[in-house]
């Protein structure tokens, strides 16, 4: 049974690892377009 | 969209959590393997996501060649990503179950090596993206992935055409092959699930690369005036 929950685990892991990674990258362009907007309404 | 994508969401929740009742408490214990088969019932879902992905990406990749839209490379790159955390989980699974009933974690057979190849073609073709200088990358990618889908009817053939640690077909597989009713249940509930899961993982990471997008043209416009306005003084 040990290798039947480790895969399932295992799975589960791997997929909310990767939303993870993706959240993360949503985060960074976020700052990068808020940034670049204020930046923006500052020289105007 | 957003009611969409929370009326998706909750599919999925649902078919998953079912998905995991009948494969851990309705589906038949397997007579030779125990209960370490209904690994099965992650495994090949995963599996097949992973190739419906990659002949998406296959058939972005055409559509980008021919057309050049940001949408269809977005999507080809979204269809590689997600492929690959698939394909990434088939590679996982697979010793998990291989281990407790041929006593080894991997051999290198016809099945698990082309599947192993595939992963590699597919993390190549994300490197690539990731690293790539220029604007040709995107070409350069779509030229790759196209000849890296060649592999998904080789893995997918492999254990038709060779002899292989890894068990002939149980689904088309001949005579003596075949699937009880309720594992046939069990496994076709779970890849309902994965592939209503991995439509929505891809809307998100397609959401995330149209936006990468947005952000790049806009500094190349940028660094474009900020050239200009220097050689204008």
């Amino acid at each position: 049974m040990k290798f039947l929950y480790a895969a399932y685990a295992a799975t589960w892991l791997i997929h909310l690892c990767y939303l993870a990674i993706v959240s993360l990258g949503f985060g960074k362009l976020r700052d990068e377009v808020n940034e670049r907007a204020s930046r923006a309404k500052a020289a105007s | 969209m957003k009611s969409l994508f929370y009326i998706l969401s909750l599919v999925a929740l649902v078919l998953l959590s079912y998905g995991l009742y009948q494969a851990l408490v309705v589906a038949p214990t397997e007579l030779t393997m125990g209960n370490v088969q209904r690994i099965f019932y992650y495994h090949v879902p995963s599996a097949w996501t992973a190739f419906l992905l990659f002949f998406v990406n296959f058939l972005a990749s055409v559509m980008y060649l021919i057309r050049r839209s940001p949408r269809t490379d977005a999507l080809a790159v979204t269809t590689a990503e997600v492929g690959v955390v698939f394909c990434t989980v088939v590679l996982v699974t697979g010793p998990l179950w291989a281990k407790p009933v041929w006593g080894i974690w991997w051999t290198w057979d016809a099945r698990l090596t082309s599947t192993l190849v595939l992963w590699l073609i597919y993390v190549s073709y994300l490197i690539l993206r990731r690293y790539s200088t220029g604007g040709q990358t995107p070409v350069l990618a779509a030229a790759l992935a196209i000849f890296g889908f060649v592999d998904v009817p080789i893995v997918y053939l492999s254990i038709r055409f060779f002899r292989t640690q890894h068990p002939q077909p149980v689904i088309g597989g001949g005579e003596n092959s075949g699937l009880d009713p309720a594992m046939w249940k069990a496994l076709l509930i779970n890849w309902a699930a994965f592939l209503v899961f991995g439509f929505l993982v891809c809307w998100i990471r397609y959401r995330l690369e149209r936006m990468r997008q947005t952000v790049e043209e806009t500094r190349a416009l940028e660094s474009l005036l900020e050239a200009d306005l220097r050689s204008t003084r």
